[in-house]
């Protein structure tokens, strides 16, 4: 029991932050914070995501902007875009009858017929799965870095396609997505009313997910992935499907980036191309990298904090170059990301002499440890 | 009844063919040999049957179903479980988890089930872990259950690899010299587990140099030389086979009692007059080159 306890006790913590921050926040009349602070959450899920893919399939991904943005602009779309013109067939009113398509009025009275953001979401949950599926099952039969390739081009692809179509509202992309009524009286929704209830609605987001992903981690399906991306040849000779698993870690990550690309979109009532281009995939890679990969909670902290102080304006028009060269440090100094070097040193620091000689121990083999390379 | 029947099986890297048109067969409930000098093509033939290297020509039947072309899973889950010249344990984790991926093909739930511990998920998780660590108590390390695998010492890390193959519950065991790189303790221990694997209904094909535990061990023992069979018989024939006195102890004729003691100690005059021999190589190839 005390076993189960201790499992719990970081997720408790994480949720202790979570409040500590907002009433911080609030005592110093600085609740405006949260706003930006609940995008970082959001951003932090696609790292997350990626963490599963790099950290423990041990591949790159460098199209995770790309299904961000295909999560938003399909709920968009689709929550924005007139059906009027079809709404009258009959199997309009069976999705109707769903609640799949809601009748509303727009911006200047008219009235139009959306889909509604819950059957948006399962609509841009779909387009990922099977996009991702077209784009992992060629790239991850194969041995060695074939998927960053992969991935880097149809990211491309994708941020020229939203530019260029004016469904997508191209350079200017799509303002006016509806708010996002959860159910159980929970709206995602960036109206300041409601910007207390949006910051815990997307840190209770982050703590579930973290929840199914330690799950993940700790069971047969994800020892199968770490021994993918320690040894493949071993892994393949103890039975595992490799291909198989590997691409279904990928599919499973780009569907939490598209995830949050839905919630990011209804929260701020729109979505730019920006978020499908190279650049904010790099940054999810340099964010996974700088929380070490392998640690989701690492990868939390570190990419909900360099969101926010982006989002703060911390690093001027600099911003995409820091995280190049987050990027560059931490593969060329510390492979494994900063917090465990880190923590070692403020433990010899303390005097802990006895982590630091069983960690000693631990890296022994120093030829099979291999650190995740990136790119 | 045979276990595993390899036919014509052939394989060249490049202008090298390191398996030329090898046939035997696998009786079960047996241990067998598969000697010969560096380079004989002895872990070539092992990555063909368990999947890691496409044969050019040739068949290999597991259990009377071809399993050629298989990938090395396919080939897991059919009953054929190996370990490595090089040990190839997973660093990142600690002995006993290592011995868990071994349970693999015994369990099934996938990503959901884990996700969410959906009921029944939660059970089979522990009987992974109880079946780990029965098999690492059966290799006599379960005291190192929680040790990070790779502060292992090298013998240990062979006996780890040993139980993650055998947690596998396999059929046939393939093991690529098992105890090369051990002391001779830890070899005599390796020769007693290994009848005992044997015993519990294991069939064993293993390649190994040292001749002792070779000739100790074997019920059947086949000579590899060049990419093809000279010998094949009981360790006794073995010893006195022309053919395989040639190839050890280089072209002229010597007396049984002679060859029986330079195989057993594992001599190999890879440099003496008449000797066709390929020079030994200190770096194994293989396994390494298939990734
Ligand atoms: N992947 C590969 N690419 C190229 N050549 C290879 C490869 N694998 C093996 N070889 C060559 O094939 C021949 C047989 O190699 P193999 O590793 O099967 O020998 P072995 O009998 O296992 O030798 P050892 O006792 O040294 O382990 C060698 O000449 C080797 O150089
Ligand atoms: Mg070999």
């Amino acid at each position: 029991m005390s076993h189960r306890l201790k499992a719990l006790l970081p997720f408790a913590l994480f949720a202790l932050a979570l409040v500590a921050v907002q009433f911080t926040l609030r005592a110093t009349g600085r609740e405006y914070c949260l706003t930006q602070l609940t995008m970082s959450l959001y951003y932090a899920i696609v790292v997350i995501g990626l963490c599963l893919v790099m950290g423990y399939a041990g591949q790159v991904s460098l199209g995770h902007g790309a299904f961000f943005a295909i999560g938003g602009y399909t709920s968009a779309v689709l929550t924005t875009h007139d059906f009027s013109r079809v709404n009258a067939t009959a199997w309009a009113g069976a999705l109707r009858q769903a609640c799949l398509l809601v009748a509303k009025d727009d911006l200047y009275g008219n009235q139009i017929v959306t889909a509604s953001p819950w059957a948006a979401f399962l609509a841009a949950m779909l387009v990922t799965l099977v996009i991702a599926s077209l784009i992992g099952y060629p790239a991850l039969r194969l041995k060695g870095h074939y998927l960053a390739m992969a991935t880097l081009g149809f990211g491309l692809i994708v941020y020229k396609t939203v530019l260029g179509t004016a469904l997508f509202g191209a350079a200017d992309g799509i303002n006016g997505v509806p708010e996002w009524k959860l159910g159980f009286g929970l709206t995602v929704s960036g109206r300041s009313a409601l910007r207390v209830e949006n910051y815990y609605v997307a840190g209770a987001l982050v703590l579930v997910l973290l929840v199914l992903l330690r799950n993940l981690i700790h069971s047969r399906v994800g020892r199968a992935l770490q021994a993918i991306h320690d040894r493949e040849t071993a892994a393949g000779a103890m039975g595992i499907n490799t291909a198989a698993y590997k691409l279904r870690a990928f599919v499973l990550s780009a569907l939490l980036a598209a995830m949050a690309g839905v919630f990011f979109t209804h929260y701020t009532g729109g979505i730019g191309p920006s978020e499908a281009s190279a650049f904010k995939s790099v940054r999810y890679v340099a964010l996974a990298a700088s929380g070490g990969m392998a640690s989701l909670w690492g990868v939390t902290g570190m990419s909900t904090l360099l969101n926010y102080l982006s989002f703060r304006g911390l690093f001027g028009s600099y911003d995409n170059a820091v995280f190049g060269v987050i990027l560059i440090t931490i593969v060329s100094l510390a492979p494994e990301g900063p917090l465990k070097p880190l923590g070692l040193w403020v433990g010899r620091l303390v005097g802990m002499r006895s982590t630091a000689s069983q960690t000693k121990q631990n890296n022994g083999d120093t030829v099979e440890r291999v650190p995740t390379t990136v790119i | 009844m045979t276990l595993l029947e390899v036919k014509h099986v052939r394989r060249s890297f490049g202008g090298l063919v390191a398996v030329n048109g090898v046939s035997f067969s696998v009786n079960p409930g047996r241990i067998k040999a598969v000697i010969g000098p560096n380079g004989a093509g002895k872990t070539t033939l092992f990555n063909i049957i368990s999947g890691l290297l496409k044969a050019d020509a040739g068949q290999v039947t597991f259990k009377d179903r071809s399993i050629t072309g298989f990938k090395p899973y396919q080939i897991a889950r059919a009953g054929i479980s190996r370990t490595f010249q090089n040990p190839s344990l997973f660093f990142q984790m600690s002995v006993l988890e290592n011995v868990m991926v071994g349970r693999h093909r015994r369990s099934g739930r996938e990503f959901a089930a884990c996700c969410l511990r959906l009921p029944g998920q939660p059970k089979e998780e522990r009987s992974i872990r109880e079946a780990a660590l029965a098999q690492l108590d059966y290799v006599g390390l379960a005291h190192l259950a929680g040790f990070p695998a790779g502060g292992l010492s090298f013998g240990q890390r062979r006996m780890v690899e040993l139980a993650r193959a055998l947690a596998t519950d396999p059929e046939l065991l393939l093991l690529d010299e098992p105890a090369s790189g051990l002391n001779t303790r830890e070899k005599e221990n390796l020769g007693a587990l290994i009848r005992r694997i044997r015993d519990r209904g294991v069939t064993v094909l293993l390649v190994e140099h040292d001749m002792t535990l070779v000739m100790d061990l074997s019920d059947d023992i086949l000579v590899l030389h060049n990419g093809t069979i000279i010998a094949e018989g009981s360790p006794v024939t073995i010893q006195s086979d022309p053919k395989v006195i040639s190839t050890y102890l280089g072209g002229e004729f010597r007396p049984p009692e002679e060859v029986e003691l330079a195989l057993l100690t594992g001599e190999r005059p890879d440099t003496a007059p008449g000797a066709r021999v390929v020079p030994t190589r200190s770096s194994p190839v293989g396994e390494g080159a298939v990734r």
